[in-house]
């Protein structure tokens, strides 16, 4: 019995660091603007496709550098025309905007590369490594390209913990996201800082978009995931890094437990046809959590005054 | 000069809490309700009524149901698919159950249906607040779309798993005509349009409004959270039931969950951004010009004789979508409704400015 479920619970958490690095993205912009970017998805969808497409003509490694600038050039657009015009205005007109640049960016993303199924070889090995043979029977089947992906992303979030907490630019990420107008009146310019929120979330994108096109092919559907990483997000705190990450792991375990063990008790009790609760399970098990912790588990605590 | 409330003086207190006090305004409204229910009818014809009357007809009931919620209440959700989705489903069941039962009834039925499980999906709105209340708005979402989707007794078994309205009769007549398809919607439209109206500026609106505008204060000069929060969260999905039982029943006809998913939810929230956050009459533009973008986007290439693929217009489309919604937010971020008040602000002092 344990064999399944360690199996089951290894797989979700694999598959809950690819939710963290989409939901990675949401939190960089968030922490420092202030914006709830619902794009973040559709980035991730056009990093990949962007990849997969150059992937085909050019070198891999050329084609990652090359998407790269290109994500970095659309952050600069986004900045330019769209969050400068917005400044001060509420959050929730900032969200409808950044709804508009996802929708945006769905068609021309697919008008550009077309709608297909693509993908992106990275050379990665695919075949399934046992583990623990001697401890279980059958051993554990892990996918060793998840594996990477999480060590890649392990690495990313190191990364950007240094690049938050050490470099100059960290330091005035962090000003900006405390408060914008003692930002700005202590010298620090805002539209850079935000190209770079942007732009280092455009990366963060990047890096998901590849991860996820290499498990499942890139398609339209993979802006869906962004859906998935919404629950993460709120789970863990819309402010927290670690949040993201801890919020990862227990929405891919808890859904993909939930999916094997619950979902055919549930299906048995009434009658359903089929299972599929992994589409609402994470976002039940986040409400369920919220209404303990209305600031999710990581986030800063809120103190309202009048 | 011809628009201006000089000279029209209030001599008793109904004429002073008139909807519209103004006897322009109040003849305006009565011109164009007489011409959507007498002139439309004749004057329309199937394709116009079909795919344009009767969507934006429907789909500014849900929006002024998001409204009353977002943009009185201050309360985001995107769960709105859903909620369309438990009234249509809900007219489905009642009217497949109960063939006798007036249609009418069995729309209000499917109404209060949407408005309890708004409710209980509301609860959370008590703890919950801004961002993190529209993400728990989601679990709403998919949670009912998931259940309609799989529990069969909501589709009577049906085994492709979605469901069909047949003949609709209504007080013995038979609605089988777009026209008098779109009689029956503008008929809802109307009262519940002018019960909304008459809701946000009585007592329960300005708990709503002052809820909005900054909860603790509200708490504090003793408006109860608790009744402010959950009865907009009970009235807008009243309406939002509604409009999902009338789209299923009168613009789809035959659905499955897929119809009511988050995309949906989007849409009416565009409405309800671009008509104008706080505003009835925004909710009518904003649905309006949101049915009537893409079809004009999908008319453009046709008109200018350029041969382009579906899959491709469909993408065009909400790249051309997604930019218009952004320029609007960079253009006018307070909705078509605030430039309506602009307009009739200039009217006032026309054809002398100064």
């Amino acid at each position: 019995m344990l064999g399944p479920v360690l199996e089951t619970l290894i797989g979700g958490l694999l598959t809950g660091v690819l939710y963290s690095l989409v939901a990675l993205g949401f939190v960089l912009i968030f922490k420092a603007s202030g914006v709830f970017n619902f794009a973040q998805g559709t980035m991730v969808l056009f990093a990949a496709l962007t990849l997969a497409r150059l992937g085909e003509t050019i070198p891999i490694v050329a084609a990652i550098a090359l998407t790269a600038a290109i994500m970095i050039a659309l952050a600069y657009a986004i900045e330019r025309l769209v969050l400068r015009h917005l400044v001060n205005q509420e959050g929730m007109i900032l969200f409808m905007a950044t709804l508009g640049i996802a929708y945006f960016l769905d068609g021309f993303g697919q008008t550009l590369w077309g709608s297909d199924i693509y993908k992106i070889d990275l050379g990665m090995p695919r075949e399934p490594i046992f583990l623990f043979e001697s401890v279980f029977p059958g051993g554990l089947l892990i996918d060793p390209s998840e594996l990477i992906a999480a060590v890649i992303c392990a690495v990313l979030v190191a990364g950007l913990a240094v690049f938050f907490q050490v470099t100059r630019i960290g330091r005035a990420l962090r000003a900006v996201a405390d408060d914008h107008q003692a930002a700005q009146s202590v010298g620090i310019p805002l539209d850079y800082i935000w190209l770079i929120v942007w732009a280092v979330a455009g990366i963060v994108a990047l890096v998901a978009g590849t991860m996820w096109g290499v498990k499942l092919g890139v398609q339209f559907s993979l802006a869906q995931v962004a859906l998935k990483a919404l629950p993460v997000l709120i789970l863990g705190g819309l402010t927290s890094i670690p949040g993201a990450i801890v919020g990862g792991l227990i929405v891919g375990a808890g859904e993909k437990l939930a999916e094997v063990f619950l979902s055919p008790l549930l299906v048995r009790w009434f009658d359903l046809a089929g299972g599929g609760i992994e589409n609402w399970f994470a976002y039940v098990l986040a409400l369920l959590v919220l209404l303990v912790r209305p600031q999710g588990l990581f986030g800063e605590k809120i103190i309202e005054r009048v | 000069m011809l628009y201006r409330e000089v000279g029209q003086f209030k001599t008793s207190y109904v004429a002073d809490q008139a909807i519209f006090p103004i006897a322009q305004d109040r003849w305006f409204v009565l011109l164009v309700l007489a011409f959507a229910i007498i002139g439309m009818p004749i004057v329309a014809g199937d394709y116009l009524c079909s795919e344009v009357l009767i969507p934006v007809l429907i789909l500014s009931i849900a929006a002024i149901g998001l409204n009353i919620l977002t943009g009185y209440c201050g309360q985001v959700s995107l769960g709105t698919g859903g909620f369309m989705a438990v009234g249509a489903y809900a007219a489905y069941n009642v009217v497949l159950r109960l063939p006798d039962l007036n249609l009418i009834i069995a729309f209000l039925f499917a109404g209060v249906m949407a408005m309890l499980v708004g409710v209980l999906f509301g609860l959370p709105s008590l703890r919950i607040k801004g961002f993190y209340l529209a993400v728990a708005t989601l679990a709403a979402q998919f949670f009912l779309e998931w259940t309609f989707a799989r529990v069969k007794w909501f589709t009577n078994y049906a085994p492709s798993g979605s469901v069909a309205v047949g003949r609709i009769d209504l007080f013995g007549i038979p609605i089988n005509t777009p026209q008098r398809t779109y009689l029956v919607v503008l008929m809802f439209a109307v009262v519940l349009a002018l019960a909304a109206k008459n809701l946000v500026r009585g007592r329960i609106g300005r708990m709503w409004t002052a809820t909005r505008d900054m909860d603790i204060a509200a708490e504090i000069i003793g408006i109860r959270p608790l009744h402010a929060k959950l009865s907009a969260f009970a009235v807008s999905s009243f309406y939002i039931g509604i409009a999902g039982a009338l789209w299923g029943f009168f613009r789809l006809g035959s659905w499955e969950p897929l119809a009511f998913d988050i995309n949906r939810s989007f849409q009416v929230l565009f409405m309800v951004i671009i008509g104008g956050l706080g505003s009835i009459l925004g909710s009518f533009l904003g649905a309006a010009f949101i049915v009537l973008v893409p079809l004009l986007l999908n008319q453009l290439p046709r008109w200018l004789d350029i041969p382009v693929s579906t899959a491709t217009i469909s993408h065009i489309e909400s790249m051309v979508f997604g930019a218009m919604i952004v320029f609007f937010l960079i253009a006018e971020p307070n909705g078509l409704a605030r430039l309506w008040a602009t307009a009739k602000e200039k009217l006032r002092s026309w054809p002398f400015p100064y």
